[in-house]
């Protein structure tokens, strides 16, 4: 079991306020990300879970029960951090076992389980080295073995990928997804980057400065952005918002257009445009037109368009694909 | 030419280096030599360097006379025990200085600091009366007392500069993985910290093998250590040099030779936070 429940959760800092009143409801087994740009306060958020920090006003339900004023050492949960925080004296294996010794287990009970996580995360020839020793992703392992050991209710992930290089950081999404659909224990990850989120979630939480702008599946939150703060974080290239008459026309104050949702041709559509730069990427071309009066569009087309910089193009919006939002940034279709 | 210009100064330096080195390290020499001198030539003028008659009479009388052993004895048991007392203090103090500081962290440690800036002399009437009523006096607990509080505020701040590098998260990684409060202190943080105590408690001992106020005021017999030892060879008849020589090589050895051997973490003890 692993349920997490926040209630009208804040936190403040002296004078300022970090987590303005956030409730929301993750289920046992869920892989829930928390997104948002830097300083939003989602790792903030995911340290009141854990405990670190004390909740200023609101409670934190685990499994149903209180542990608001309960320490990190009680809640049951095991955490993964950025910087891995390995203990650096002892080698690998006082490391995962290290959870297992504080809960008083038995030498052998010990041995057993620190060799069945090693085995589990490959490390099963580096028990004796220290983690001074190891390479970035073998530390990230032992980080993740030190938590898996323990069998606890629910793993956070503080941005646990943000020190390794792109390819290995590609490697440890997959593994750490595998890892979810093994255990099918409750996962919490926070990150910044919304390629991650996207990728792994079952449930991704947005926020912005401090409350949940939208809580949703990767695909609600594509599909039908609640407001302008997801419609431009969710999304890569970023959505593209258009203002003025245009959006008048459509009875709204912003309309926006995903990449892939707006035709482009040669000789005759609704927003004439001149190519600044067209992308190449083989499956796909990545058009980026300034149209006059509308500001810069990006368009993604499938497979390859012969488009040079300087052409004029012009661009139709597909209508059912429009994405309609007020003078608050508020969706409204 | 340039090349030729950096060997010079490079040579310039080595030979001030040296000559710094000496001018410190001869006052330590000169007794060393004394100590195997007779009185008679002690006091020769002009000086003898090492053309002299090689003699440990001193060593022989010093012997004799008074009960080296017991001093060293002391020496080793205050200097030594006064600083664990006071590593037991000072670590859980430095770990909520660092760890878990208050509005007034900062005011307490500058108020630490500045205890070390006030003359000794100007507490040692109260202190002595205290000594004296409370039956310390010449008890090794109660100098002891004395030198362990004396070091204490250098423990915290060397300390506190210590934790103070050592990276937050592997703490709280410690309290995820259920370890109170104690167990981080005895499990994670002690021992990442191995180095920065060995060096702070080295320099500790020998501040307090060399403290000489408090031990010659506050002890006469019992408890006195090697600082007593040396003061006693200075009698009101006048110096007997190569006496005093022979007592203070004998005081000064154990530390001198401890202090060779841990020149590396000595000068680490020295220069904390000086540099990263």
């Amino acid at each position: 079991m692993g349920s997490i429940q926040l209630k009208s959760v804040t936190k403040t800092f002296g004078p300022v306020s970090v987590i303005n009143g956030v409730d929301m409801n993750i289920q046992d087994g869920e892989f829930a990300v928390f997104v948002g740009p830097s300083g939003c306060g989602k790792s903030t958020l995911l340290r009141l879970i854990a405990g670190l920090e004390d909740v200023t006003t609101g409670q934190v339900l685990i499994d149903g029960q209180d542990m608001t004023q309960v320490g990190p050492s009680k809640r049951g949960l095991a955490m993964v951090f950025q910087s891995y925080a390995l203990y650096p004296h002892m080698s690998v294996r006082g490391n995962i076992a290290f959870a297992l010794k504080m809960a008083g287990e038995k030498a052998d009970v010990i041995e057993q389980k620190v060799r069945k996580a090693a085995g589990t995360l490959n490390l099963t020839d580096y028990l004796d080295r220290k983690p001074r020793q190891l390479s970035g992703g073998q530390r990230q392992r032992v980080a993740i073995g030190r938590a898996i050991v323990r069998e606890p209710k629910a793993f956070l992930f503080d941005e646990p990928l943000s020190n390794l290089d792109a390819a290995l950081r590609v490697q440890m999404r997959v593994e750490i997804g595998e890892l979810h659909n093994a255990l099918k224990t409750t996962m919490i990850y926070v990150t910044h980057d919304q390629v991650e989120a996207m990728t792994m979630a079952d449930k991704i939480v947005v926020l912005d400065r401090g409350s949940v702008a939208q809580i949703g599946t990767p695909l609600e939150l594509y599909n039908r952005p609640n407001g302008l703060f997801v419609a431009s974080f969710i999304g890569s290239p970023t959505m593209n918002l258009v203002r003025g008459a245009p959006a008048a026309k459509r009875g709204a104050a912003t309309i926006g257009i995903r990449p892939e949702h707006a035709d482009i041709s040669t000789t005759a559509g609704e927003w004439p445009a001149v190519v600044r730069l067209a992308e190449h990427l083989g499956s796909d071309t990545f058009v980026h037109a300034d149209a006059a009066g509308i500001g810069p569009l990006t368009i993604r087309l499938e497979g390859e368009a012969p488009l040079k910089p300087d052409q004029t193009i012009y661009v139709t919006p597909r209508e059912a694909h429009l994405h309609k939002f007020d003078q608050e940034g508020r969706r409204i279709n | 030419m340039a090349m030729k210009q950096s060997i010079q100064k490079r040579a310039g330096v080595t030979v001030l280096a040296w000559v710094v080195a000496f001018l410190i390290f001869f006052p330590i020499l000169w007794t060393f030599l004394t100590s195997f001198k007779s009185e008679l030539d002690a006091i020769a003028m002009p000086p003898k360097f090492v053309f002299f008659n090689w003699t440990l009479e001193n060593y022989a009388e010093v012997q004799e006379r008074s009960n080296y052993l017991k001093f060293a004895f002391n020496s080793i048991v205050l200097s030594i025990g006064a600083n664990l007392i006071g590593l037991l203090i000072a670590v859980p103090a430095a770990w909520s200085m660092a760890f878990a500081p208050g509005k007034r962290t900062k005011d307490l440690l500058m108020w630490m600091l500045s205890t070390k800036m006030m003359p000794a002399v100007g507490v040692l009437v109260p202190i002595y009366l205290l000594f004296k009523n409370l039956g310390l006096l010449d008890s090794l607990l109660g100098i002891g007392l004395v030198l362990m509080l004396l070091n204490l505020p250098l423990l915290i701040w060397m300390l506190y500069t210590y934790f103070k590098e050592i990276p937050v998260d592997i703490l709280e990684a410690g309290r995820m993985d259920g370890a109170s409060l104690f167990n981080e202190i005895i499990y994670i943080l002690t021992p990442m910290s191995v180095p920065g105590i060995a060096s702070t408690m080295l320099l500790a001992i020998i501040l307090s093998w060399n403290e000489a106020f408090w031990t010659l005021n506050l002890a006469t017999s019992n408890a006195a250590p090697l600082t007593a030892f040396i003061a006693s060879y200075s009698a009101p008849e006048g110096f007997f040099w190569a006496k005093l020589s022979a007592a203070s090589t004998l005081a000064i050895a154990p530390i001198l030779i401890l202090g060779w051997f841990s020149q590396k973490q000595l000068v680490r003890g020295l220069t904390f936070g000086a540099v990263k």
